[in-house]
């Protein structure tokens, strides 16, 4: 008998615990040749803005020990060439689609929100508001522990029956303040962590190797931050927390369940190969059988005291 | 054109030095098994990530492909950094991630006279080129190279094609001179097809010229790519309307009208 690896979110359920993380995955076809989206607990598509973004000027990108930079800067086809292009095309019936969406100031999340909570498809809203790329709204919003509440209370307002997932910044003094505010705001989930702010310098060329000259460094590099974050979060409130951050395995995924997670995110090691996200949800029942896990809801949050 | 194929492991074949002094500079033929990946179009690309990566690199490493038949996938890789020199230091057996073939590959015109414009490992994806086209005596090529000329595939393409020329570049000053010969050689294609693979200025140059003749030219970028399969967003490039099109799914082949190229990324 395999294990049971279904979640319960908010308003949602999921055949697993093994999502994808905004900007990693595009709108989610463009992983289709490499596994069956079907397979995925969630899909969380590229961050969706009211108009269409042109991005950040190139080079968006660099390499680095474990992990890479990023300053994609929020490029995107906007919502409604989402909500009628891409989203159609997506098995949202059997797979949750979660849209990311992000915004220059609290009156347009809401619209955007509003927007999207009237779409038959969309499961949820991720609030992104901790991009570090851009430079209007972003990471300022998740840094403020009011402002990320009230940010969270406007778009609660416009989402009608969707839930409201917050995405939290790894870039503050106090994660748990902020992820605290969010809640009071009405956060239904907390997806811990975006990003954190790095560069990367050649020295030869005399260059910042992005064009941003700052960007959001992921990858494997960053786990034990996110690891950290999810656990941190995890005992200050109860909303359930979503882990990304350096995910590569099935035995990464139960480490986040362990300190408390309900799910997960796979950003960055979907680069390092497509069928990635759909591999680890295919190895994760084994694993569970391996280990005597029966179910996640009984293995949640069981870290020993050290 | 559109993504094809799958995700693979699979099992390298051999690592052999390009040439007699390959090896010294670092070129080498990367052969792989080939248990099923799609039919390719000369100027596609795979990506390739082996398994002793680990967590770092993190990123796999985009390849045109130098030659695919239903049994081999062959790349021609020059060891110039952390990725490339791990995968020219495989050993018959070891295991490879590889998807693809992806993105746009070159325009082929059977009756058309086409000269094939390579810079150094540029030349790679001309093998296939050549090796498909169905007119070959329609074919010609025109090699920069800064290395020995033994230590790329030159001579496999100079047997195929009705015409070949290599220029060497020993020093700076010979770049006036091989501008010159590009030149010469866009002009007298201008009203054929001109494809082109090479470094950013080679591909600068190309498209500046073929634009002076009124040339019509297809560029494949070497963009930086992350994923490879239009999930990141990393390895844009700026259209001719000054907006960002993905090298990986929309190229890496373009017509040169249709980027405004600069010396960014």
């Amino acid at each position: 008998m395999s294990a049971d690896t279904s979640v319960r979110l908010p308003g949602m359920h999921a055949k697993n615990p093994v999502m994808t993380a905004s900007g990693t995955f595009g709108y989610g076809m463009e992983f289709a040749p490499y596994g069956d989206l079907r397979g995925l607990g969630g899909i969380v598509v590229k961050g969706l803005s009211l108009r269409p973004r042109t991005g950040n000027p190139m080079p968006r990108i660099a390499e680095t020990p474990c992990g890479m930079l990023n300053a994609i800067g929020l490029q995107n086809c906007g919502v409604e060439v989402f909500l009628h292009d891409k989203l159609p095309r997506l098995p949202f019936a059997e797979t949750p689609i979660v849209a990311n969406l992000y915004a220059c100031d609290a009156e347009e999340f809401a619209e955007l929100a509003g927007v999207l909570s009237a779409a038959e498809g969309v499961a949820a809203l991720e609030v992104n508001i901790s991009c570090p790329n851009v430079k209007a709204g972003g990471i300022a919003f998740g840094q403020d522990p009011a402002m990320a509440g009230k940010l969270t209370e406007a778009v609660k307002k416009r989402a009608g029956d969707k839930p409201v997932w917050v995405k939290l910044s790894p870039n503050v003094t106090d994660i748990v303040g902020v992820a605290r505010a969010a809640v009071l705001g009405g956060a239904d989930v907390l997806t811990c962590i975006n990003t954190l702010t790095g560069m990367s310098v050649d020295i030869r060329s005399r260059k910042p190797r992005l064009a941003n000259v700052i960007g959001g460094l992921s990858g494997p590099a960053i786990k034990p931050v996110a690891l950290r974050c999810v656990w941190q979060v995890c005992q200050a409130v109860s909303a359930p927390v979503i882990g990304v951050g350096g995910i590569s395995s099935a035995e990464d995924v139960l480490e986040f369940i362990l300190v408390g997670a309900h799910a997960v995110q796979i950003g960055t090691a979907n680069f390092m190969r497509p069928d990635m996200a759909f591999r680890i949800a295919e190895r994760l029942p084994a694993l569970m059988d391996e280990l005597g896990i029966k179910n996640l809801d009984d293995y949640r949050g069981t870290l020993a005291a050290g | 054109m559109g993504i094809s194929g799958a995700c693979r492991d699979l099992t390298i074949l051999s690592v052999t030095p390009a040439g007699p002094v390959g090896g010294q500079y670092g070129c080498y033929y990367l052969e792989f098994d080939n248990p099923g990946l799609a039919p390719a179009v000369a100027g596609q690309f795979v990506m390739v990530r082996p398994a002793c990566f680990g967590s770092d690199p993190v990123w796999p490493r985009p390849f045109s492909i130098c030659r695919l038949t239903p049994d081999r996938l062959t790349l021609f890789v020059q060891a110039c950094g952390r990725g490339t020199d791990v995968l020219c230091r495989l050993v018959p057996g070891d295991r490879v991630t590889v998807w693809g073939p992806l993105g746009q590959g070159f325009c082929l015109e059977p009756d058309t006279p086409t000269v094939m414009l390579a810079g150094g490992v540029g030349i790679a994806p001309f093998v296939e080129y050549a090796a498909t086209h169905p007119a070959q005596h329609n074919l010609a090529l025109v090699f920069g190279h800064r290395q020995p000329l033994s230590c790329y595939p030159f001579s496999e393409l100079s047997q195929v094609v009705a015409r070949a020329e290599a220029f060497e570049e020993k020093t700076p000053d010979d770049l006036p001179n091989f501008i010159e010969l590009l030149e010469k050689t866009v002009a007298e294609y201008a009203g054929g097809l001109i494809v082109a693979c090479g470094p950013r200025p080679f591909l600068l140059t190309v498209a500046r010229l073929a634009r002076r003749f009124g040339a019509r030219a297809q560029v494949s970028l070497e963009n930086r790519m992350a994923c490879g399969v239009g999930g990141c967003l990393g390895c844009v490039e700026k259209n001719a309307l000054g907006q960002y099109v993905q090298t990986c799914t929309e190229g890496p082949v373009f017509w040169v009208e249709e980027l405004s190229l600069s010396e960014d990324a």
